[in-house]
């Protein structure tokens, strides 16, 4: 028997993590499911889901809810309509000024994003776009720009061109290639790429509540409100734990549909 | 049944030509080797064949047919690359079936004609294995079997056995020819292995630079190299360069009588066929001795440092740093890229 050496760095980085991250999720998510906790007691006092009745009852919970993921599929569905030919496009044609446009796509994510989301809510006033539903799809759009189109690019370019060119030669006509050949190899990295997209939409806050306010409440914006002007903390904490269930979702979707590896090679990997 | 014609095709890369004027005529039947080292333009030949790269100039065609400018789903080509290029999400039935299903063929067809041709390359049972399920020599086979279930006219491969090892590339390359003697298929196969093409071809193509050098039988490409570089590719030659004096070939170490005009000439002659006799004189001196067992491979070191190679019967004739005198039992003689005189042969 060869004796396992403790690996100590892992172990570290595994305590830091936990204390970083399962921590407060875990206080959290006590207090999402807590009646009664008073200082100085270290666990709660009473137990209960009389805060769940409370939250849910709430009129504007709901609407926040299903202004999340209307506003999720929606901005999904537009950027993987938009992105996906301009990956492929990207990834597969020579045009004049592609590499610029390639990566002014970076642009989006490399200047600080608050100071930006106030001076395009100055336009969106001019606009009328303030406070609307498509005033928020369009921020929340340019968000999602930099991953629908680099991580879709680095797919299609994995794609062994040998293949589709075995696929011509036995008789599929070039879209015939593209649906049998080049989307099978490259989804799995394009559905991890949709996913994250949909979560992350899910989650913005800054631009929903910018472009947003007052008219659109997400739940994320309906949350920070709670926080903020609510003394009763488990509303926030119901909403919360709310809060993860895309996530969770998302993360068993994509268990089950990005097979090994080929998430990591979306990324390069 | 068919027969492949080639004329004068032409294709340029950007400002490089990887293609000039390239003549050839593939019999019904025939296996031709295109053979050449990278950069030969061999592939691009065989892409040219397949329609995955079009012809700048010149004529392709198939029992007549010019299809130089038909896209690959429509010619009668099967191409087998060097990278299997199988499709990893479909199993090998489905592998094999795609291209049936394209042709709208019954379903109860496909599956006898996809279990026919995987008996064929030995890979009944197959069917429902996933590629990466399968070795390296299974996988070229399935690619193999991919392009005859539809059964082309030409058959290329492209380099197909690159990628392995010796033993299993010896063992396909026997496959494969007697698979393309059976189905007696017109098939092309683009190679840089020497002994590859001597083992399997037809006729072999020498390529260099994206000219032919020669297009002749394995024999005589071996025996009778139209050019040094032919002589020089194929198989091991010593190439001696030197001149003709008064009907005498000149080089330091090596005065050789021959009917050839004075001035510069290439001596070529296959180690097997340099004769070598114990002397007196140092102006050829044995550098090693190598023993295969059943013959021995002497190097010898002429006066101006240029390294022959000589088959011996027996290694312990010889010794390191003994004077031999060379006599060339069978030889050739190139000027200006052309065969002048042979001797022997």
């Amino acid at each position: 028997m060869i004796k396992a050496r403790t690996d100590w760095t892992g172990l570290f980085f595994a305590a830091a993590l936990t204390v970083v991250i399962v921590f407060p999720l875990l206080i959290v998510g006590t207090w999402a499911f807590t009646n009664v906790w008073r200082y100085p007691s270290v666990i709660p006092q009473e137990f209960g889901l009389k805060y769940w009745a409370a939250t849910t009852a709430r009129a504007d919970v709901w609407t926040s809810i299903t202004m999340s993921l209307s506003l999720a599929s929606v901005v999904t569905l537009l950027s993987a309509v938009i992105c996906l030919p301009a990956a492929f496009a990207f990834a597969r044609l020579e045009f004049p000024g592609r590499n610029i446009l390639f990566f002014s796509f970076l642009a989006g994510q490399a200047f600080p994003k608050f100071g930006l989301l106030v001076a395009i809510a100055g336009i969106f006033l001019n606009l009328n776009l303030i406070g609307t539903f498509w005033g928020v799809i369009l921020i929340q759009l340019v968000g999602t720009l930099l991953f629908m189109i680099w991580i879709p690019v680095a797919a299609f370019q994995s794609v062994d061109r040998r293949m589709e060119e075995a696929a011509r030669d036995v008789g599929a006509s070039p879209l015939r290639v593209f649906w049998s050949i080049t989307m099978p190899q490259a989804g799995p990295t394009i559905a991890a790429a949709v996913l994250l997209n949909f979560v992350g939409t899910f989650y913005e806050t800054e631009g929903a509540w910018l472009i947003g306010a007052p008219g659109i409440r997400t739940l994320p914006v309906l949350m920070i409100s709670f926080i903020n002007n609510q003394p009763v903390i488990q509303y926030g904490a119901v909403l919360s734990v709310l809060l993860w269930l895309p996530s969770f979702i998302a993360l068993l979707f994509a268990r089950r549909i990005i097979g090994s590896g080929s998430f990591a090679r979306g990324f390069g990997g | 049944m068919a027969v492949l014609d080639i004329k004068d095709v032409t294709k340029i890369f950007g400002g490089t030509v990887a293609v000039e004027r390239f003549n050839l005529t593939v019999a019904d039947g025939e296996l031709v080797c295109l053979l050449g080292p990278s950069g030969s333009g061999k592939s691009t030949l065989l892409r040219m064949i397949g329609g995955f790269e079009t012809a700048t100039s010149g004529v392709i065609a198939i029992d007549g047919e010019d299809v130089t400018r038909v896209p690959p789903e429509r010619r009668p080509t099967g191409m087998v690359f060097q990278s299997h290029a199988l499709w990893t999400h479909m199993n090998v039935f489905k592998n094999l079936a795609f291209g049936l299903k394209l042709r709208r063929l019954p379903p109860a067809e496909i599956k006898d004609r996809v279990e026919a041709v995987l008996e064929q390359v030995g890979l009944a049972g197959y069917g429902q294995r996933q590629t990466h399920q399968l070795s390296g020599g299974q996988q070229q086979r399935v690619a193999l079997a991919r392009s005859l279930v539809l059964e082309p006219k030409i058959l290329l491969l492209d380099e197909p056995f690159a990628s392995l090892d010796q033993h299993l590339r010896e063992r396909l390359r026997e496959e494969v020819r007697d698979l393309q003697q059976r189905l007696k298929i017109t098939t092309l196969f683009v190679t840089h292995g020497q002994d590859e093409a001597l083992a399997l071809a037809d006729r072999i193509v020498v390529l260099r630079a994206g000219r032919s050098e020669q297009i002749d039988p394995p024999d005589v490409v071996y025996r009778a190299p139209a050019t040094p570089f032919v002589a020089g590719f194929i198989g091991t030659m010593n190439l001696i360069d030197g001149v003709v004096e008064g009907g005498v070939f000149r080089h330091p170490g090596l005065d050789l009588a021959m009917p050839v005009a004075d001035g510069p000439a290439t001596l070529a002659v296959r180690p097997e066929a340099l004769g070598i006799a114990a002397a007196t004189s140092a102006a050829a001196v044995i550098h090693r001795v190598t023993d295969y067992g059943t013959h021995a491979i002497v190097d010898i070191d002429l006066a101006d440092g240029l390294r022959l190679k000589a088959m011996a019967p027996d290694a312990r004739a010889w010794a390191a740093g003994t004077a031999v005198a060379l006599s060339p039992q069978a030889f050739a003689v190139y000027r200006d890229n052309v065969a002048i005189h042979r001797a022997g042969a």
